[in-house]
């Protein structure tokens, strides 16, 4: 309302009044330039006497090649030991059956059959469609990127944990990390450490390790008082506590954010491969170029059941009871029949692969292929249907979006920062409202107004549809089993597919513009409004809703006055993360034509303008930011008021 | 003078380990050469073609993918070597920005023109019956509308930053349409498949060598021809007071190297810039790739069988 007023007053203002309106350019601050410009000296004139700065970034790719090549050796290419590439290969890299063995066993010895032909399939999958090569390729950097990240998260975490100072300066830091768009960084991350899978891997870490910081964090801080009371009577020292008592009592929560490295490392399999990674995003990207969708469909599924497979994989992990007896009476061998077995048999795999070309690579003769079936089940949806999918978007755009886009520009900037400050300020006091203020500020400083209005008109549209569906969909889903488990499949494959794979269906069928985007980004965005409702109705008490049940509610009645009014805090914390995904989505939908800051990030991707892209970059990550505090903040209060802020 | 001196021993001792293993002819370096890969077939071909014969001059390559303007910062620095198809009507300016360093060299013209335009479907020359010309296009704009662009025709445009200026060619020539970019080309050619489909009415940005214009039956549009004045000088063309009122620039494509790889495989170099081929052999390669479904590497080996004596001449090295 105060904004409607403020742009009918705004109207009347006098000329030398309108700077309130529309920031004046002359305003700008160049921070993209100055940011191209440290870029500049960073690579070329930066020396510490025995070494330039590139050189050390450099050196540090040049040591992460090597477990990246001894991976790529073992899962795709075999070993020539030799550094000229042409050399014949003198050890086979594991062939297919063998990899698909190991993984199966693992899987069977972590959580039994159910488990191993699940994860079995997937990889069986990989070889009956045609997708080994490209997912080994794929898979050797997931398994030399996750080990790192892992490490790497786990040492900050501790040293978070240890030092408070640290986990203050730290936290900005993550949460930068986790909302910049990787397209942002990409570009200087290959100015410092070359062209190729290193750099692909390390933009992979940057944007998959810091979960794993906070899941250390958080997992220290959990560890019961007494147990580690209980270590410091026993005498430990400062590092053996950490390492004999702490570390081992957190490890569920440190196997959670393995597995979070997992999934957000092959989340980034597309956009690695733009920078030269290779395998299974590479397909997907190829043949979505020559609009090959079944091809890009499998390739992308692909991507999805190598993820489903580790995931499923490492929960299992955590899940597993640790404390089994283990006979120290037994000979060895009897003790390990499984790996002694498992391991002759791969032995003999592996020596036959070097004879037998069909248990090193799978016969191309017995691969299948759905290609056709996609693209003809387009093909017909767009001839039959084409003309009523037009009748819905043209509704939606001409009565809904396109009003909500002119609102958005047309009032004032000043208006905008003020409402922002003024709501930080009721629902967290004075810090959070400067906090918003001055990041708002930013982006009309930096210049980027108009274009974070597009952002936020594209994103808050498709979070308005994403949470209409998911919200209610989770509410379904945790009322009743059946559904549960069906729902659970489809937000699953949403989250991995590559969403690449669907933006081009949609482009075929809506054609290019916001309404393509929209759809994208909700499809993306859906899983999390699914998610948090799920739990959060399932978390309602119990003794709450019996009791409601004994004073004669419906359960209509229930779900309405108890479930979802307890359940909100965390049916807004889905919320908060479907804007979360929403805003990552964006770098991915300019692929299709919007104009807002994800298209300022990818035109600077493809100029490698380092400071453009990462102005842009951190305006998309402060709209995040805001968005978080206020929802956060709001929950909190929420939460307090109904007394459950302990649950 | 002793380690020089032991140098060139080894390097000799090297020579002849190389000789001895067979069928390897003495090259300069045998560091690999390493060919960019971008995300078009033709690219893929022309990239494979030259690879394959510098393979048979005995270098080693080996083929990087990377991004079409991202690629110039590895050409810089020499972590990639060279790259194949530069377009003068996309790739231009990111291509004088890095030959200015001075870390990066042009390797000359491939031959192939590139072609970009406005460009429909066959079929809607029923439609519009005075096609190809613009003035005609601009006559049924309104065929070519969408709910959002009505009365106006929708031309779909190349992505931003492929530059262009079709949103002043349509100002400066007063035309009935709106311009609407898509993010990527395979957005593009998304919708064009679409339309066709649907015997739909489109009019968009397609260039070629590309499958596209093989795969579907239609023609460019024709504007006034381009001329360097049309575009830097006002005056000039149709409209007196814009530029931009003609069609757009046919332009080179040509091959870019990083400047040290000059001195450690000359003759590889030269060979780079021997290269020579032209659009109906390229496009009728990328058919028979996307279209027919054949194997590219398979395609670009019976080019080799078939052409030996063209491509021979490109290896002689003086």
């Amino acid at each position: 309302m105060l904004g409607i007023l403020l742009y009918y007053f705004s109207a009347q203002l006098p000329e030398q009044f309108a700077w309130l309106i529309k920031y004046p350019k002359s305003w700008t601050i160049p921070l993209k330039y100055w940011i191209s410009d440290f870029m500049k000296w960073l690579i070329q004139d930066l020396d510490f006497g025995l070494f330039t700065f590139k050189e050390f970034t450099r050196s540090i790719a040049w040591l992460l090649e090597w477990p990246l090549r001894f991976a790529s050796a073992l899962l795709s290419e075999g070993f020539t030991f030799s550094s000229d590439p042409k050399a014949p290969v003198l050890v086979q890299r594991l062939p297919w059956v063998a990899v698909t063995a190991i993984f199966t066993l693992i899987a069977y010895r972590v959580n039994g059959w159910k488990l191993a032909i699940l994860v079995g399939s997937c990889f069986l999958y990989l070889a009956i469609f045609g997708q080994w090569e490209s997912a080994m390729v794929t898979l050797s950097s997931i398994v030399i990127a996750v080990p790192f990240g892992v490490f790497i998260g786990m040492l900050f975490g501790i040293l978070g944990f240890r030092h408070k100072n640290f986990e203050m300066a730290m936290m900005p830091v993550l949460d930068l990390m986790q909302t910049v768009p990787v397209f942002a960084y990409l570009v200087p991350v290959l100015f410092l450490f070359g062209f190729g899978p290193v750099a692909a891997m390390i933009a992979t870490m940057i944007y998959a390790t810091p979960p794993m910081v906070r899941l250390t964090l958080l997992a220290l801080k959990q560890v019961p008082a007494e147990l580690v009371e209980y270590g410091r009577m026993a005498g430990c020292t400062n590092k053996q506590l950490l390492w004999k008592v702490q570390i081992p009592s957190a490890r569920a929560g440190l196997m959670v954010g393995v597995n979070q490295v997992i999934m957000l490392s092959l989340n980034m399999v597309i956009i690695a491969s733009m920078i030269g990674a290779g395998g299974l995003g590479y397909d997907v990207l190829a043949s979505l170029r020559r609009l090959a969708i079944g091809a890009g469909l499998e390739a992308g599924v692909a991507i999805t059941l190598l993820a489903i497979a580790l995931d499923r994989l490492s929960q299992a992990f955590v899940q597993r009871d640790t404390t089994s007896f283990h006979p120290e009476d037994v000979h060895f061998l009897i003790r390990h029949r499984y790996l002694v077995t498992a391991i002759a048999g791969l032995l003999i795999v592996w020596i036959a692969g070097h004879f037998l070309p069909a248990v090193n690579h799978y016969p191309e003769a017995m691969q299948l292929t759905t290609g056709e079936f996609w693209s003809d089940l387009v093909k017909w949806l767009n001839i039959n249907y084409f003309d009523q999918f037009e009748a819905v978007k043209t509704f939606l755009l001409l009565n809904f979006m396109i009003p909500i886009k002119r609102f958005l520009l047309a009032v004032p900037w000043v208006v905008i920062v003020a409402m922002v400050a003024l709501l930080g300020y009721q629902l967290g006091g004075w810090r959070l409202s400067v906090l918003t203020a001055l990041l708002s500020l930013f982006i009309a400083v930096t210049g980027q107004w108009q274009k974070a209005m597009v952002t936020i008109y594209l994103c808050g549209v498709s979070v308005l549809f994403a949470t209409g569906i998911g919200v209610p969909l989770g509410m379904w889903a945790a009322l009743n089993k059946k559904v549960y488990r069906v729902v659970k499949v489809i937000i699953d494959t949403l989250q991995t597919l590559p969403s690449f794979v669907y933006l081009i269906p949609v482009v075929m069928l809506f054609r290019v513009g916001d309404f393509a985007a929209m759809l994208a980004i909700i499809v993306y965005s859906l899983a999390p409004a699914v998610r948090y409702t799920i739990h959060g109705i399932t978390q309602v008490p119990e003794d709450l809703v019996e009791a409601s049940k004994a004073i004669g509610c419906t359960k209509l009645q229930i779900l309405r006055r108890v479930q979802i009014p307890i359940a909100l805090p965390e049916i807004m914390l889905g919320v908060n993360q479907t804007i979360m995904m929403a805003l990552s989505m964006l770098v991915i939908t300019a692929l299709v034509g919007t104009r807002d800051l994800g298209q300022e990030v990818y035109i600077a991707l493809t100029k490698a303008d380092t400071g453009r892209g990462i102005v842009a970059g951190l305006a998309v990550a402060f709209i995040a930011i805001i968005a978080d505090r206020l929802i956060g903040a709001w929950a909190k209060r929420k939460k307090q008021q109904l007394g459950m802020e302990h649950v | 003078m002793l380690s020089i001196k032991s140098k060139h021993i080894f390097a000799a001792l090297l020579a002849s380990c190389m000789l001895t293993q067979g069928a390897q002819a003495a090259v300069e370096s045998n560091d690999p050469i390493k060919l960019t890969l971008h995300d078009w077939t033709g690219q893929l071909i022309t990239t494979t073609m030259m690879g394959r014969v510098l393979e048979e001059m005995g270098y080693n390559i080996e083929y990087q993918v990377a991004d079409y303007i991202a690629q110039f910062a590895g050409l810089e620095s020499g972590d990639l070597h060279v790259a194949m198809e530069m377009w003068e009507t996309t790739g231009k300016q990111a291509m004088e920005t890095s030959l200015a360093t001075g870390n990066t060299v042009d390797l000359g013209e491939t031959g192939m023109k590139a072609v970009e335009e406005w460009w429909y479907p066959l079929y809607m020359k029923e439609k519009c019956p005075g096609l190809p010309d613009w003035k005609a296009l601009n006559d049924c704009a309104e065929i070519f509308s969408a709910p959002e662009t009505a009365p106006k025709g929708r031309y779909l445009g190349a992505p931003v930053t492929w530059g262009g200026f079709d949103d002043e060619r349509v100002e400066a020539l007063g035309m009935d349409f709106e311009v609407v970019h898509a993010g990527t080309d395979a957005a593009l050619f998304a919708e064009l498949e679409s339309a066709y489909q649907r015997k739909a009415a489109w009019v968009g940005w397609v260039y070629t060598p590309h499958w596209a214009p093989i795969k579907f039956e239609g023609e460019f549009v024709e504007f006034p021809p381009y001329s360097d004045e049309c575009y830097s000088d006002p005056k000039a063309g149709l409209n007196a007071n814009e530029a931009y009122d003609c069609g757009k620039p046919r332009g080179w494509i040509k091959k870019v190297g990083w400047k040290g790889g000059e001195e450690k495989w000359p003759c590889a170099y030269q060979a780079i810039r021997n290269f020579k081929t032209d659009n109906q052999t390229i496009g009728t390669m990328v058919g028979e790739v996307d279209l027919d479904g054949k194997k590219m590497e398979d395609v670009v080996e019976t080019w080799l069988k078939a052409n030996e004596s063209t491509w021979k001449t490109w290896t002689q090295c003086s």
